[in-house]
């Protein structure tokens, strides 16, 4: 039972989360127990290590309604994507979520399940191993780990699974990664593995390959770059840049937006031995950067999956004869199991946003990512199109192929990407990110995306304002 | 339900579900996306033949093909062959802190207005979920006594992994990082607060218990030296015992120059009644998916809330955010910043729901909290001891925290019968039942918590799971030891799964191997 002022006067509640606040209950437990009070149970924690203040906390809002109110009056101060109309990316997308993502990731057995057996959880494993057989025939691997934190995670434990597997500590990455991503990477590789970058070329966004010849070396565990990289353009060399890291005895790693895999082939195709990227696209809200989640995939040998520190979820038989069961697939390499020889260390991550996207795969199929991909490029060609013919926009990468992200010059109109935003954000529009300081080799330049969500007038709507403030 | 016996009548939802591919039926469509406008066509034709030759993939990926309420059905089987916490009496994933996930905050945290955020919107629109996460921060400095907290990290082990980044990055700040190479924790730790630094390339040293199963302060002496870099240590360990010397550990960490960051994953016994402050910690960090609230969702999205005092605020991940009295905004400007962690600003979702938890509790809430973990407990204990062959090691005839890590080893000695068999024998009647992480340094065991959020009736019932099964075992081991029989699968053939001519982790590699 709690004290909480109620209509300026101290009164006690049972509160509805804590049952056994009951005086009657808590009594016959203590006496149960044979003590006389709670306190007494703290008998461990000696006096100098006991917080003796109040926590300066607000008041709490004791009824449902109450809560609910103050929450939304809070959240009512965010302006949306779905009220404005974004063209943001650049790690973090806005696609169509369909109805049966929500629901299934809503479902009370899914939502608060967590780390049941093979036997109660069954759904659970099976969830999630579907969701790798789905995203294994996207990436024509077979082997996809339980989803890890984002991207940046799943890259950096492909270099770290890299480098295990090669024995070598040096990793050569295209300077068109994330910056973000870069940072993470960064920091999960120190000190153990040092990071090169390799340059692009300026006027296609393709990587650099007289650099990466350069570069590479017999200490080279792999070579990263994504596809589409950062900036938007389709890597059409990866089966040289492969052939180059094999070459070296080095791996190829390629990271990737899997819902382009409709209609660009896989990585595995052009000779990437590990394949990474970021599931957020399958089915997840952005929730401000929240609904981020990281697969890997790997070819089915032991010295790739060896190095996995992820949960791995396999199909086997049970004591009936027909009878699908799931488990673990070598359990032993995770750190669950050894503490310090397991590989890197393994947690609570996003297993939910799996289970999500196996959904999303299910329904789509394989007509429905077809289709899906034609239509973002159609989309962000028609874009791409348009904008280029206002006085003062340039598309810097105009001559390469895109997906769903290109880059859009400012330079010619005089104008800052933040002014261009800001004279747009007026107008109800979330201009493309700023990366003229990510970039500034670029000039005053912005990531666009355009996907399935935007319909032909709303692309119209963006260059009409465009040209109205630039003009 | 057996009123005598107090247990369930169980039987598992079992739909005999077959994997997705076995579904398929060619031609059958679950989502339609919108057509593509006549004008764009015309203009920029079928956007496949600008593509690069040899990028363009000519076949369709291999994807089940189901209608969209066969899709849904298929789904919603698979949810009621899983057990969560909504549904079962979840005090046997010990640890975990399986507590309630109020579903007025899932609601709250499904709104478009928060869904539909992109982390990259200007600031002045976003000004309402940046509110949320500043007073988090806030509200957690009161709980912690620390000066700033990051959710950056999607879990308690990515936490650890910064926690591991920033002793680092200390020690470099000092030209001390290549001399300080060794981590000192427990084996009553998380795991990864021994794997995690190790990737770091730091050498681990763990702790072992003492006799009474805390960790030996002796031990911890002989451990450290100049080459320490930092104590990465959980309290209230795995056993529930609260460690009283722990202000001695974090005193001669800091003594030979080292830094000190508390566990408090799970902190659901001690809210507003010890804190990191007051043992002199650096660091600690809380699963907002555990103490805070946020459902487990099969394993994530989570959050691991990290806190720091002043001196190590340099060295956060960015942003920070910030409040100027008018605004909130993001700070980059953090001079030793290990950099990122995860991408933008963590599981934000997960924050909304912790915000909104302890906004409905306040500080006597958060205490009553705690107090009747404790107390539940204690109840668990006392209830679990009077079970033949069950025990509970160390700290014998004391009381516990928050979760209690007890042994079968009697019962496995008179029996046979071992902690995996009774956990798939608990299955039968609808409860979990979590052994430990390795090593087992307990034989046989078995870790329950049994948080604020379960009635006194449904402890008792959880214990007459328990007693039933023990019952069982001494009378008819071999009906535990095939266990489980009313779950949704019977006992899974495991070997394969360790044989990499026979694992498969897809359906594709499945049939390829099944096929020889």
């Amino acid at each position: 039972m709690l004290e909480v002022y109620f209509m300026n006067k101290k009164k006690k509640i049972i509160h509805p989360y804590i049952p056994n606040s009951v005086p009657e209950v808590k009594a016959k437990m203590l006496e149960e127990i044979g003590v006389k009070d709670i306190e007494s149970l703290y008998e461990d924690i000696p006096e100098d290590l006991r917080f003796k203040d109040e926590m300066n906390l607000p008041e709490p809002f004791i009824s449902e309604y109450a809560l609910k109110r103050h929450v939304e009056q809070i959240l009512s101060k965010n302006q949306t994507c779905q009220e404005n109309l974004s063209f943001l990316g650049g790690d973090c997308w806005q696609h169509y979520v369909p109805a049966i993502c929500d629901e299934i990731n809503q479902r009370s057995e899914f939502l608060t399940a967590y780390a049941g057996e093979p036997y109660e959880d069954h759904g659970r494993f099976q969830a999630l191993f579907e969701y790798a057989s789905m995203m294994g025939e996207l990436l024509d691997m077979d082997v996809v780990n339980v989803p890890t934190y984002d991207w940046g995670q799943a890259a950096s434990t492909s270099i770290r699974m890299a480098a295990r597997i090669t024995g070598r500590t040096e990793i050569l990455i295209s300077e068109t990664i994330s910056p973000d991503r870069l940072s993470i990477i960064r920091n999960y590789c120190k000190p153990i593995i040092e990071i090169k970058l390799v340059k692009y070329n300026t006027k296609t966004g393709k990587l650099d390959l007289d650099d990466l010849k350069a570069k590479i070396s017999s200490k080279t565990a792999g070579t990263y770059f994504e596809n589409p990289s950062y900036l938007g353009c389709i890597e059409d060399q990866g089966k040289i840049i492969s052939d180059i890291a094999h070459t070296h005895g080095a791996l190829s790693l390629v990271g990737i937006d899997p819902i382009s895999l409709g209609i660009l082939i896989p990585p595995s195709n052009y000779g990437a031995d590990i394949v990474c990227g970021d599931i957020q696209a399958l089915g997840m809200h952005m929730q401000f950067g929240g609904g981020l989640a990281g697969f890997i995939a790997t070819r089915d040998e032991e010295r790739f999956v060896m190095e996995y520190p992820s949960r791995l979820f396999g199909i086997t038989s049970t004591a009936i004869e027909g009878e699908h069961g799931f488990g673990d697939v070598t359990y032993e390499r995770t750190s669950f199991h050894d503490r310090v020889e397991g590989k890197e260390f393994i947690g609570t991550a996003t297993a939910l946003w799996g289970i999500t996207a196996g959904v999303y795969l299910a329904l789509a199929g394989p007509q429905g990512m077809q289709e899906l991909g034609q239509l973002i490029v159609q989309k962000s060609q028609y874009a791409m199109k348009k904008l280029s013919e206002i006085k003062g926009v340039k598309i810097p990468f105009y001559q390469s192929s895109h997906f769903k992200e290109f880059v859009v010059d400012f330079s010619g109109a005089g104008k800052t990407v933040k002014d261009v935003n800001k004279a747009l954000l007026e107008k109800g529009i979330f201009g493309g990110k700023d990366i003229s300081v990510e970039f500034p080799e670029l000039g005053n330049c912005a990531i666009y995306c355009v996907t399935e969500i935007h319909t032909k007038e709303d692309i119209d709507r963006l260059v009409r304002v465009l040209d109205e403030c630039l003009n | 339900m057996n009123k005598r016996t107090k247990v369930r009548n169980f039987h598992q939802a079992k739909w005999d579900e077959p994997v997705i591919y076995e579904l398929s039926n060619k031609g059958e469509r679950g989502i339609l996306f919108p057509e593509i406008e006549r004008e764009i066509k015309t203009i920029v034709g079928d956007g496949f033949s600008k593509l690069p030759k040899n990028m363009k993939r000519k076949q369709p990926p291999h994807l089940p093909e189901l209608s969209q309420m066969q899709v849904l059905k298929h789904y919603l089987r698979l949810s009621q062959q899983t057990l969560g916490a909504d549904l079962n009496v979840d005090i046997g994933q010990g640890t975990c802190t399986m507590k309630y996930s109020p579903k007025i905050n899932e609601k709250l945290a499904t709104s478009p207005k928060l869904t539909e955020l992109h982390p990259s919107q200007d600031e002045s629109t976003v000004q309402g979920i940046l509110e949320i996460i500043y007073k988090l921060d806030l509200f957690l400095r009161e709980i912690s006594g620390l000066d700033k907290f990051t959710f950056q990290p999607g879990g308690g082990s990515q936490a650890i992994f910064a926690m591991a980044s920033i002793i680092q990055a200390y020690h470099d700040s000092n030209g001390e990082s290549e001399k300080r190479d060794e981590i000192v924790t427990t084996m009553f730790s998380h795991p990864s607060d021994a794997a995690a630094p190790t990737v770091k390339g730091y050498k681990v040293i763990n702790i072992y218990p003492n006799e009474d199963g805390l960790p030996d302060v002796e031990a911890l002496k002989k451990a450290v030296s100049d080459r320490t870099a930092g104590l990465l240590i959980t309290n209230p360990e795995d056993t529930g015992i609260f460690n009283p010397k722990i202000r001695e550990f974090t005193r001669i960490v800091h003594e030979v120059g080292g830094i000190c960051g508390y566990d408090q994953a799970n902190a659901n016994g001690i809210l507003g009644i010890t804190r990191a402050k007051e043992a002199d910690f650096d660091f600690c960090f809380f699963n907002l998916h555990k103490t805070f609230s946020s459902p487990h969702g099969c394993g994530g999205p989570a959050t691991g809330a990290l806190g720091v005092t002043k001196e190590f605020i340099k060295f956060l991940p960015v942003p920070l955010v910030e409040f100027d009295k008018e605004k909130y905004y993001f700070n980059y400007d953090v001079p030793r910043s290990i950099g990122k962690v995860r991408s933008f600003y963590g599981v934000v979702p997960a924050i909304l729901k912790a915000y909104s938890w302890i906004m409905s509790l306040g500080s006597e809430g958060l205490k009553e909290v705690s107090q009747i973990a404790v107390l539940n407990n204690n109840y668990l204990l006392k209830k679990v001891l009077e079970i033949r062959g069950a025990s509970a090691p160390y700290a014998k005839g004391r009381h516990r925290i928050e979760q209690v890590r007890y042994s079968w080893d009697e019962l496995y000695k008179e029996t046979g019968v071992t902690t995996e068999d009774i956990t798939s024998r608990m299955v039968d009647f609808g409860f979990h039942m979590w052994s430990s992480h390795h090593p087992f340094i307990v034989p046989q065991p078995f870790t329950l918590e049994p948080t604020e959020s379960y009635s006194k009736a449904e402890i008792d019932e959880y214990i007459a799971g328990l007693n039933k099964v023990v019952e069982e075992a001494y009378e008819n081991p071999e009906l535990i030891k095939n266990a489980p029989h009313r779950s949704v699968v019977h006992k899974i053939e495991t070997d394969s799964l360790d044989d990499p001519a026979k694992w498969a982790i897809t359906w594709r590699a499945y049939l390829k191997k099944s096929k020889k």
